[in-house]
């Protein structure tokens, strides 16, 4: 019995000692010894050379621009190792699970996807566990290169905590061209058009609005627009800022007419995600859906239709001239060590070159206003035009608007409403959860 | 003899606990330890990202008792317990009992029966959203007779009642997922069962027939009575899968339309992941503990009482 236990001590040593040694087996390969950088390696010093990058992009097109900023930032600093930290599931459902943990371990990875706003600030910043990245932005010049609604967007009071890579536009509409055409459709520009042009479709049959919202977000999302177009971006800025309640009496119109909207859905589509339902526009089945311009995306790469002659865009009705913004950030958490490095790749992230790298193969548009539209296609010139002139609003289905904890709320009184459709028990929800923005 | 026989008792002893040890010291930390955690962390006021450990009372669960949601997800539960536990029992057991008619193939049969088990509940979940989904699947073959069934998107309450802010009774949903659910699991009781019609000896058979029962009443007067320990476990396994699940409803249907497919475990998720409600998520955990000790102690209780 004795031997056994012998046995037991050794095996449990030999693991130790495995794990002890394939620790320092990564260290010595990340280590890389070549400076011929110096302007960029004079604070590194072998530990500090390598960057975790955590995000969520493991979809085609998202991991295509990843890649390519990580193969950019390898030419430009090949004495720095990326780590590819994605964690795979819809809208980074399960990477923020990861990062939560992660985070409050006080193991944060290097840099980590956030979308700008709430999602940052109420969260992560107001736990204190992000570094401002003031020195940053001054040392790049980029205090003029981002929209400032943009850096208000990732800005708490004075100091700035990430750099955006991206935007996407959230208050677009998708339409089938050929749709339209068949039955004499003329774009609509205001909610009243948009109803006299969603009866005109229901009577001939077409499904006038396509709706996936198995999960909630694609409703709310339609809700945030609708809020825009009722209260203008300036009154929608406050309502989120607390300084208007939800009782209010535009609110409550904004809601009637959010009913009214769902009332030109497709039936089943308590059954389908965002794809599913682009796929019915893709089709003609329906003939319009408002969604992210990822959408394009989707409809380009996978559904291989061509941006303006099998599907048009326009704003949403009522909001003409606004931008709901979604922008995917990157900060730098307290307490890592590579510092430096993680500086190195954020630089990079927020250069020209950067951006031009990611966007076009992501379907977003670059944060930056002096990127090169010509990398880009119809669309995203469009949309790279329309974000230097529009009033940018955040978005408040995709967290930047209010705190996560508001906008899971939020989802689940949207759920209730799309099948009860009281709007007093919805607008109530919204009230007592406001204390949660 | 006999102090030998005790001394040798107790170094046997020594070395099981050396053994035991480690095991033991985890599922103390891991195990009690944190759900001791959860328990302390329901009762406070950490319902953000930022750590706050200040005592809240029973706020959390008032909370989630008042909420419409979490009512729905009660009477979600309730529902899918009884149908999914009722047909896992019933057909495993005609399944079972069709089985042991020394059928030709037996093992065939078997096997085709056991191999959705093999599957995890997240694939299930998957191939029945498709196979349910009201525009394609089974749903192509209904709408050549006319019938248009919404199966899983269906917000309807069958012989619902207006109970506080819900509607009580069975949402048409569910049973989208209950079939989902038997076609995984009844497989298990029909093991069991099968293990238990073959440990009954013909002879108890046989003497019951020289008695001059039918065979009908062999099965209703000697063997049922003989199965009711099986039928107990496979309760017990059951209604445990059933309170906590979640990777089955997450991909298949998740919170639903007016969250007539939620169940806690998604709640519990949502609110604790993406909400950073941490002391409401424990709440919720915590009330799913206390649903399954309803079903899991009485048994743990019983079965103590039997080794005495």
């Amino acid at each position: 019995m004795k031997k056994f236990f012998g046995l037991f001590v050794l095996l449990a040593l030999a693991l130790v000692v495995s794990a002890c040694t394939s620790d320092s087996n990564q260290e010595s390969t990340s280590d890389p010894g070549s400076t011929d950088k110096p302007k960029d390696t004079s604070a590194d010093k072998g530990e500090e050379s390598s960057v975790e990058i955590f995000s969520w992009w493991t979809g085609a097109g998202e991991e295509d621009g990843l890649l390519a900023l990580i193969s950019l930032f390898n030419e430009l600093h090949p004495e720095i190792k990326i780590e590819n930290a994605a964690v795979a599931g819809g809208a980074g459902t399960n990477a923020k699970a990861v990062l939560a943990t992660r985070m409050q371990g006080n193991d944060p990875p290097s840099t980590f996807q956030v979308h700008g706003g709430e999602e940052l600030n109420k969260s992560w910043v107001a736990a204190d566990k992000m570094a401002p990245l003031n020195d940053l932005y001054e040392a790049n010049g980029w205090m003029d290169k981002f929209p400032d609604a943009l850096i208000e967007m990732v800005s708490n009071g004075d100091n700035i905590y990430s750099v955006p890579v991206n935007v996407h536009r959230g208050n677009v509409i998708f339409y089938n061209m050929e749709v339209f055409k068949e039955h004499g459709i003329e774009v609509p520009t205001t909610l009243d058009e948009f109803f006299a042009v969603a009866d005109k479709l229901q009577a001939a049959g077409v499904v006038p609005l396509s709706l996936g919202d198995k999960e909630s977000w694609e409703a709310t999302q339609i809700f945030e627009n609708v809020l825009a177009a009722e209260l203008g971006r300036d009154d929608y800025l406050k309502l989120f800022a607390g300084e208007i309640d939800f009782t209010d009496a535009r609110v409550v119109a904004a809601a009637e007419k959010f009913g009214e909207i769902l009332d030109y859905v497709n039936e089943d589509h308590a059954s389908r995600n965002w794809q599913d339902s682009a796929q019915l526009v893709a089709e003609g089945k329906a003939a319009m859906i408002n969604m992210g311009d990822w959408a394009k995306g989707y409809f380009v790469n996978d559904l291989k239709l061509v941006t303006n002659e099998d599907f048009g865009y326009f704003a949403f009705p009522g909001t003409v001239g606004d931008f709901a913004v979604i922008t995917d950030t990157f900060g730098l958490p307290k307490g890592i060590e590579n510092v430096e490095a993680t500086k190195q790749f954020l630089t990079v992230l927020g250069s020209v070159e950067g951006q031009d790298a990611f966007n076009p193969l992501k379907g977003s548009i670059p944060a930056r206003v002096d990127a090169d539209p010509s990398k880009y296609d119809a669309y995203g010139k469009d949309t790279i035009e329309d974000f230097k002139t529009a009033n940018l609003f955040p978005s408040l289905a995709h967290g930047s608007a209010a705190s996560e904890g508001f906008v899971t709320k939020a989802n689940q009184a949207v759920n209730i409403f799309v099948t009860q459709r009281d709007v007093q028990n919805f607008v109530d929800a919204l009230q007592n959860a406001a204390p949660d923005m | 003899m006999q102090s030998k026989r005790k001394k040798k008792l107790s170094k046997d002893q020594l070395t099981a606990m050396v053994f035991l040890l480690p095991s033991i010291i985890f599922i103390i930390v891991f195990v009690y330890g944190f759900i001791s955690w959860t328990g302390y962390i329901s009762l406070s006021n950490y319902n953000t990202i930022v750590p706050d450990f200040s005592f809240a009372g029973l706020k959390n669960y008032l909370y989630l008792f008042n909420d419409f949601r979490f009512r729905a997800d009660l009477r979600n539960t309730l529902f899918f317990t009884i149908l999914f536990i009722a047909v896992v029992i019933l057909l495993g057991l005609v399944l079972s009992i069709l089985l042991d008619q020394k059928t030709k193939g037996e093992s065939i049969f078997r096997n085709i029966f056991l191999f959705p088990m093999a599957l995890s509940f997240i694939v299930t979940g998957v191939v029945w959203q498709w196979l349910l989904h009201p525009s394609t699947g089974f749903n192509k073959f209904f709408n050549l007779f006319g019938i248009q069934p919404k199966w899983y998107t269906d917000t309807t309450i069958l012989a619902g009642f207006k109970w506080g802010s819900i509607e009580f009774g069975l949402p048409a949903a569910i049973i989208a997922v209950v079939i989902a659910a038997v076609w995984q699991m009844t497989g298990f009781s029909l093991a069991m069962y099968l293990a238990g019609l073959r440990g009954i000896g013909d002879e108890l058979r046989e003497a019951a027939r020289m008695d001059g029962a039918t065979e009908f009443q062999v099965y209703m007067k000697v063997v049922l009575p003989l199965l009711l320990p099986i039928t107990m476990s496979v309760v017990i396994i059951m209604a445990h899968i059933s309170l906590k699940i979640f990777d089955l409803i997450y991909a298949m249907t998740g919170s639903g339309a007016n969250f007539v497919t939620d169940v806690p475990g998604l709640y519990m998720f949502e609110t604790t992941f993406r909400g950073n409600y941490y002391a409401n998520g424990a709440a919720i955990a915590i009330i799913m503990l206390l649903l399954v000790a309803i079903f899991i102690v009485p048994y743990l209780w019983n079965s103590r009482k039997g080794d005495n």
